[in-house]
Order: structure tokens, then sequence, then C-alpha cells
């Protein structure tokens, strides 16, 4: 039956309350580098925003290898006979058909089918495996437990994780010691030893670009940060902070919670929490593999039609149309749903947002009209620009995909 | 088993446990022409309204009294037509007290020893009775869903009301004053004589984890008014060859409507297939099919163990794990060979039943030492000597003491085999207080622990009401939200055990409950 959770690194520091955020293993390396002193709490760390400036870490992904210190990303152990069954009834996807050392991008919901979180799961062993999450859920995960063969411990704070991504991030994988990273395939992991080190690696990311995630003992966490430095110089390796990520993540158009959707955990007024269906996660969910949360709730749902979708929007000009109000017609008589997240997309040259959008008028191709407010030195100024319902992602080159990548 | 060999591959509909709520589903199930087979664990029908033999020749019911059944229910089975006699209706009711003035609860009873409550009493008892009336919608008739626009869920609600408004506003601002209150603080406003107010918060509490001092303590009163002003004014009534006598009629009636019964038959599993039941499993290893199963077990057992989390949402697991279903009662049954004298009390008043609650904070600690793992060592008791009134229950001139204790937990602390022999010795003398020599008379005994109540009746938690019958497991939200009115998350799983609405006592107003839901769904 299910265990309680292992306590986190707060039983190991007596005090901790008197720091209410604590400092990744790697916080030191990552404070040196800071140029703004600039930092964010992220589920009960403190991590970097911003290094030098959110331009210059962004273009490093894209056109070089950036590096993002992971290890606040809540991390559970999934252990047991009933780990699989368990999973599986736990998430929308088919968890049975998750190969050993492949990950699994999931979302999973309440009774009523709508989500309370989305993560990646690693199945490390034939019976084990990680949840990687973003909110805290233990209880969710336990109560998800009666019944099953399954233990669950949180160990977010056993693993110190760095996101490697970028065009040549396999390179400098390889030449910190990572021999034979280039073979593994998207979705795929495996272990390796890096002179001495015991690293296992994941080619995952939140980029949308090549790249690795990479994981190990706290203790061993600045050595590698220092050597990955060390080794990535002439391939323009650089730290980047919270707020490069996102504007990498839209381009991607991966979601983010609390930004793109609030776990329904957490919403506390009524219709503010969302369906895997109205995120356009409808390939996530598995009706046929049997039995799961909110399976009845999400096959209404799709019997009756979603009443809103989020989609990918192309809107007109260059001025990001953060939170903006979006309307069928041009006079902003008649709302039709709201800009989640927005930005100027360097790489495609486009003014890209991620949209909630009510039907009908979230069909691909639709036009909608954007609400936005421009700052311009304290005089505000309105503008409707027109926005366009396109396909996702924005941003999506080939070389995320290729194996082995190109040696460079 | 030999005993699955009669079975067929098909029903309408499968009904597991015959206890008193699965046979009065089955009945009415078979009598709306399905094809019914009912699967009880044990080799007995019955359940806990069974009798049984617990010291050879000596028989005894583990529900001892009669007194919630509607007389409609009884009538529209022709369950006298099936056998049902009762050995003695309106029993009186004797509150002991150690001092051997023992008080009568009727009124003239009253009114000789407690001159105070003379005029009032008869008062509030027949205002209680009214009140209790005003709620017959709402403990006999399947809850009201809430949050939905379906006009028979409104209508439900607008009968409700005006049952409730008919009581004209005095009436109905005293209800509404007194329905989420304690009744120790309602006995203290209305009765003077602490014997009564002890005699009758030991009616509000019996078979709740609830003192007389638990807000919601006035309702679980009122759920056992109502089917008491329900019932025909017959009161507490003993059924001819105990509580068994009653579920052989509700048999009897349910195979000649041509319901199938098997006993020796545990269900290991209810069959789902493309998210809607397919049949059962016994653990015999047979399986039936059906599109229809209605389970009397407890939501805990029917969920968690018989369908599985499995095909079930996590909310909704969390629910049913979490609901409170801890049994405080436990039953001791005596083979006497002579009738037991109480100091004190009049010979023809053991026909009747006593009561062992003689003051309301007594009974309030009573509740108090369950909640940290230890039974009472002054329990508070209900004491029946059936053979009284019915003489075949034991050898001729001799006789069973049955009495409901309260309160001892199921989850003692020491563990109930550690404590069974001294908490046994505990029982015996303080009935040998009231009843000098009783113990020189005794031929056998059997104690029945909230444990062995649980693991004879299958009911998790050994609990009287399957699951705690409190406000917030009460009538839209019992046992839980979401399967409260007997349909279940999975199309074709059914409730018809006491933890659905309204919940325990042999009153089968859940399994006629649960019968209509089926025919109204399934036609």
């Amino acid at each position: 039956m299910n265990s309680n959770p292992t306590s986190m690194a707060s039983s190991a520091m007596p005090n901790h309350y008197r720091q209410p955020l604590l400092q990744t293993p790697f916080h030191n390396r990552a404070r040196a580098l800071s140029q703004h002193d600039s930092f964010v709490a992220w589920a009960g760390y403190t991590t970097v925003d911003v290094f030098t400036t959110p331009e210059q870490e962004y273009f490093s992904v894209r056109n070089a290898t950036g590096v993002f210190d992971l290890t606040p990303m809540v991390k559970y152990r999934v252990v047991g006979a009933g780990a699989a069954a368990y999973l599986n009834h736990l998430v929308t996807r088919d968890v049975s058909k998750l190969k050993l050392h492949r990950v699994m991008y999931v979302v999973w919901c309440n009774d009523d089918g709508h989500i309370i979180d989305d993560g990646t799961i690693f199945r490390l062993g034939e019976d084990e495996y990680w949840l990687c999450t973003a909110e805290r859920q233990i209880d969710w995960l336990l109560d998800a437990a009666i019944g099953y063969d399954v233990e669950i411990a949180e160990v977010t704070a056993e693993v110190a994780a760095l996101a490697v991504q970028g065009p040549t991030s396999c390179w400098v994988l390889k030449q910190f010691g990572l021999v034979g990273v280039e073979l593994l395939k998207p979705f795929e992991l495996g272990y390796f030893n890096a002179n001495g080190i015991e690293i296992m690696a994941s080619r995952t990311g939140f980029t949308g670009d090549l790249g690795y995630e990479i994981w190990m003992a706290p203790e061993d966490a600045e050595t590698v940060w220092d050597r990955l430095m060390e080794v990535g110089r002439t391939r323009g390796i650089r730290a980047i902070g919270s707020q490069a990520l996102n504007a990498l993540r839209i381009e991607a158009g991966f979601l983010m919670p609390h930004y793109d959707f609030i776990s329904s955990e957490s919403t506390i007024r009524l219709g503010r929490d969302r369906s895997p269906l109205e995120l356009g996660f409808d390939w996530l969910i598995d009706f046929k593999k049997g039995h799961f949360n909110g399976r009845r709730a999400l096959m209404a749902e799709q019997a009756s039609g979603v009443k809103r979708r989020l989609v990918g929007l192309d809107i007109a000009g260059n001025k990001a149309a953060h939170s903006a109000l979006l309307y069928s017609d041009k006079a902003g008589q008649n709302e039709v749903g709201n800009v989640t997240s927005a930005m100027w997309s360097p790489t495609c040259k486009r003014n890209i947002a991620l949209a909630i959008v009510n039907a009908p008028h979230f069909a691909m191709g639709a036009t909608v009209w954007a609400e936005i407010y421009l700052n311009r030195e304290l005089v505000w100024e309105r503008r409707m620009v027109q926005a366009k319902v396109v396909e996702k992602p924005f941003f999506a080159p080939e070389r995320r995909r290729v194996t082995p990548p190109a040696d460079r | 088993m030999a005993a699955n060999s009669n079975l067929k591959t098909n029903y309408d509909c499968i009904i597991i446990g015959a206890g008193h709520n699965g046979l009065i589903c089955a009945a009415y199930l078979a009598k709306a022409g399905k094809q019914v087979l009912v699967v009880e664990a044990a080799a007995d029908i019955g359940g806990a309204a069974a009798t049984h033999e617990f010291v050879p020749n000596f028989k005894v019911s583990s529900a001892h009294l009669l007194h919630l059944m509607p007389q409609s229910l009884i009538s529209e089975l022709g369950l006298e037509k099936h056998g049902l006699r009762l050995a003695a209706q309106e029993l009186a009711s004797t509150a002991l007290s150690a001092d051997g003035k023992h008080l009568n609860l009727s009124a003239s009873g009253v009114a000789a020893q407690s001159p105070a409550d003379a005029a009032s009493y008869p008062v509030f008892m027949a205002r209680m009775r009214r009140l209790a009336g005003s709620l017959s919608t709402l403990f006999g008739a399947t809850a009201p869903r809430l949050g939905t626009t379906a006009w028979s869920d409104r209508f439900a609600f607008l009968k409700l009301g005006w049952q409730i408004r008919r009581l004209g506003k005095k009436d109905m601002r005293e209800l509404l004053r007194i329905i989420g209150m304690n009744v120790y603080d309602l006995l203290e406003d209305e009765i003077h004589s602490p014997a009564l107010k002890g005699a009758l918060a030991f009616d509000a509490t019996l078979g709740a984890n609830l003192g007389p001092r638990a807000p919601g303590t006035v309702l679980t009163w009122l759920y056992r008014l109502t089917h008491e002003s329900a019932n025909g004014g017959k009161g507490l009534s003993q059924v001819v060859g105990g509580m068994g006598g009653l579920t052989a009629a509700l048999a009897n009636a349910a195979r000649g409507f041509g319901a199938q019964i098997e006993t020796h038959s545990p269900v290991a599993r209810v069959l789902v297939a493309n998210d809607r039941v397919s049949g059962i499993a016994l653990q015999s290893g047979h399986t039936v099919v059906a599109p229809i199963v209605i389970s009397s077990a407890d939501p805990k057992t029917t969920f968690l163990k018989l369908l599985g989390p499995e095909h079930l949402d996590t909310g909704f697991v969390r629910k049913v794990h979490h609901s409170r279903a801890r049994g405080v009662v436990a039953k001791l049954h005596l083979a006497l060979n002579k009738l037991p004298s109480f100091t004190g009390l009049a010979p023809d008043a053991l026909s009747g039943r006593l009561v062992i609650s003689p003051t309301l904070d007594y009974l309030e600690r009573a509740f108090d030492q369950p909640k940290y793992g230890a039974y009472s060592p002054a329990p508070a008791m209900e004491i029946t000597i059936p053979t009284v009134n019915d003489p075949s229950l034991a050898p001729a001139g001799q006789h069973v003491l049955s009495a409901i204790i309260e309160c001892a937990p199921r989850d003692l602390r020491q563990g109930w085999e550690n404590a069974r022999e001294a908490y046994l010795t505990e029982l015996l003398a303080q009935l040998e207080t009231y009843a000098p020599g009783l113990k020189d008379s005794i031929v056998g005994s059997e104690l029945m622990t909230p444990v062995d109540i649980e693991t004879r009746y299958g009911n998790q938690g050994g609990h009287w009401h399957h699951t705690e019958l409190a406000f917030d497991q009460f009538y839209f939200v019992r046992p839980v939200p979401g399967a409260a009115q007997y349909s279940t998350p999975v199309s074709g799983l059914y409730l018809c055990g006491a933890g659905a609405h309204p919940g325990g006592g042999v009153a089968g107003v859940v399994g006629r409950l649960a019968a209509q839901a089926v025919l109204a769904k399934a036609g």
C-alpha cells in the first residue's frame, strides 16, 4: 500500500522556516553568474530569473547552448508492482505503452475531467517511475493510490537537475563525457558515467529545440556545472533564467501552469479550471485504455463539444498582446476570449500568443481582434489588432528530432 | 461450490447480500417482473437481521427489535402472508436505575415518578413525533440531486419544504431551530427528570458514534421517530422467531415473486466491461452475467473491494475512503437457566426493553472512551429478554438476554483479542448490580465486539448504519456525493444497504427505494 512521503530537505534543515526559500545545489554558481541579483521563487526554491538579459539567454538556446537549473521541478518516485496500473489510472495517456527508459508527457485530471497538472513520467525500471510535476500534490497522489500496490515518495531534493538545451548541446554533453548521448532518441533516457560522475540524461526539455536534461546527485552538482561551462565555452554555453525559458516555451507551444491554465486543485471560482480537451490535449487522452481519472466527464464533454479551446494566435503588428482580451469584432462589442501567453518571437519574426478562445471562434484560420494596451512613456494607448488562429508550435526545428544530432 | 450448481448464467439483476435490505430490494424487483438473483456470503440469509443459535438450543438476533419498518412495506410485500408474526408490539421501555427506582417511559410512568414532567413530557413527545412526521418525505423517499434543473429534483425539494411548512409556523420554527442541535441541550431545555433525559438521549444516539452532546443527535433521533410514527403506531415490536422470522418472510416473499436466493456464495468482484456492470464473479470461480448489480454491502466494501478503485475517479474514492464508519456498539447474548430478576423491577417489565443510561452525563461519558481507543467502563445498554414474549428461542423455562452495549470502539487500543474476557467480566459485573444472581444463571454467552460484527456481517467498521448517520453523510450526500440516489458512477451498479439514504436499522426503506431507482432507470 501507499506510504507517507519521505520528508524533503526541510527535515535536514531544522531551521528551514527562517529561510522560506531553499537553495538548489547550483545556487552558489548561479549567484556568481547573476548580474542583476534577479531571483524568483519557484516551487519552494529561489532560482534565477535573469542572468544577463533575457534576449541574450534566449538566443543562447536557439543558437548555441543554454543551461537551466530545473532542480526545483517536483519529482515523485513511484515504485511497486502496481506502479504502471496506478499511473495509468492517474493520467489520461496509456502509460502501459511507456517502454523502459522512455519518457512520456502526460496530464492528469480530477473527477470532473479538469486538469490538475501536466508533467512527465520517466520509466527508470520495470516497476520504477518518476512523475515530474509543476505542483506539489502528494495528497492527491496518495489518495489515487488507494487500492494499488505502489509506494510514492517525493524525491525532489534528492536529485539535482540541469536542462542543457540548444543546437550545440549534444556536442557539449559528449565533450563533457556522456559517451553515446547522441544516440538518445527524443523522450529516451540513459545512464552515463562521465569521468567518475553518475549521470542520468534524458532527451527532453521545455524549449522545443534540440536538448537534454541531466540528473545527478546533489553533491556532484557544482563539479558538473563547472565542467559543463568549461567544455561548452567554445560552443557559446550560457546559464539561462526563467524569463528566457518562458519565451522559448511559448515558441514551442508548451503550456505553463498558472499562465495558460490553473490547476483544478487550486482554482476557487467556478468554471476557471480547464479540461485537456479545452487545452488542445485531445492527443493525450486514450479513451480506449480503460478507466482513468476524469474519463466519464471527458467522454461527456467530448460528446457535447468543448465550449472554449486554447489555440495559437498570429497577431498583426509587433506589440506583444500580453493578457489581451479577444473580441469577434473590431469594435470590441463581443468578447470571445483572452490571451494567456504572448511575445514577439525573434526567431519566427511573428507576434505570437497562446489564447483561450470561445466556440466557435477557435476554429483554425478564424480571425479575432486583440485589444492591446501599450505603455508609451507612461501614456497608455489602446490598439485593436487582428489575430488569426494558427497551428502550434510556432517554432519546431527539425534538429529537435534528428538522431544523432549534428556534431557541432 | 456445489451450492452454485443451480445458478443460471444470466439474470436481469443481481443483489449482493441477503440482509433485509437486499431481500426487500429483490422482492420489489422480482415483483416488477425482473429475473433476480440474490447472493449471500453466509450460510444463512438475514445478515444482521437473522436469528442464530449462539449456545446449543438458545437463539438470538443481532438486531433484536423491529420498529423502523413502514407498515406499507409489510403490506406491499405481503409479509404477514409469508409468515411474519409479531410476538409482541408496543413494547414498554424502562429506564433502569441502580437504586431500584426504575422509570417506565410511558406518560403515566413518567408522571408517577417525575411530577414536574407529567404535563410537559407527553406534549414534548407529541411535538417530536409531529416534527419527525414532517420529515417522512425526507426519510422515506429518494434524496433529490443538487445542482440539477430536473423537475423531479425540484419537486422533491418543494415537497419537503411544503411538508415542513404545513407544520404551521410554530412547529416549523421549532424544527428548524432544533434539527442541527445536540440532543443533550434539547433535553436539558425540555425535561426535568435526569433518568428520563438519559433514556431519551440513549435512543437518539443508538448505533451512532455520536454522544448526546454531538451536533446532529436530534437528527438521528428524528430519524428513529419518523419511522416509529410511520409504522402505524405499533412502536417497538418483537418478531416471532427473532429477526430471522422477518427475513425468512422476506425471503419467502422474494421467492414467491420469482427471485432466486443463493447462500454460501461470497462475491469476489463486481465485473465491469466497457465502463458498465456486466455481472459478478463469485469467490467459487463462477461468474454470473447481469446488466444490473445492486449491493447491500457497505459503501467501502462495495466500491473499494468488490468494484475496485480502478473503475472510479480518485475524488470519489477519496470520499468513500474517508467516509466515517467507526462502530462503537457491541452485542452481548446470554443463555440463562432462569428468568433474571432485576432489583425493584416488576416482572412484567421484562417483556419490554430495559435501558441503562441513567443520566445525560453518564451517556456522554460512555462515548468519551472510544475517542481514545478504550471501551467505556460504565456502558449504556439496551436489554431485552426475547424469550419472555417468544419462548421458542430457548428450552422450556430457560431464557435469553440480548443487550446492545455502548460504547466499545472497533479500534480498541490493546486489540479485542486481548480484551474480550476482561470486557465480558466487566459487563457481567455491571449487569449483576442491576440483577443480582444473574451470573449464576448463565449457561453460555456470546460477546460480539464491533470487530466480530464486522467479520460476521462484512460491514467495514462494524457500524450499525454502515456509515455514520450525520449531517455530512446524510440525505443528498449519503453515503457520498455521486452515489446518493442509489446509482453510482459505474452504470448498472446500485447501492441498497444501510450506507445509502436514509440509513440503518431494520427499516427496509433503502431496499425499497433502491428497487424503485433501478426500475426508474432500467424500466
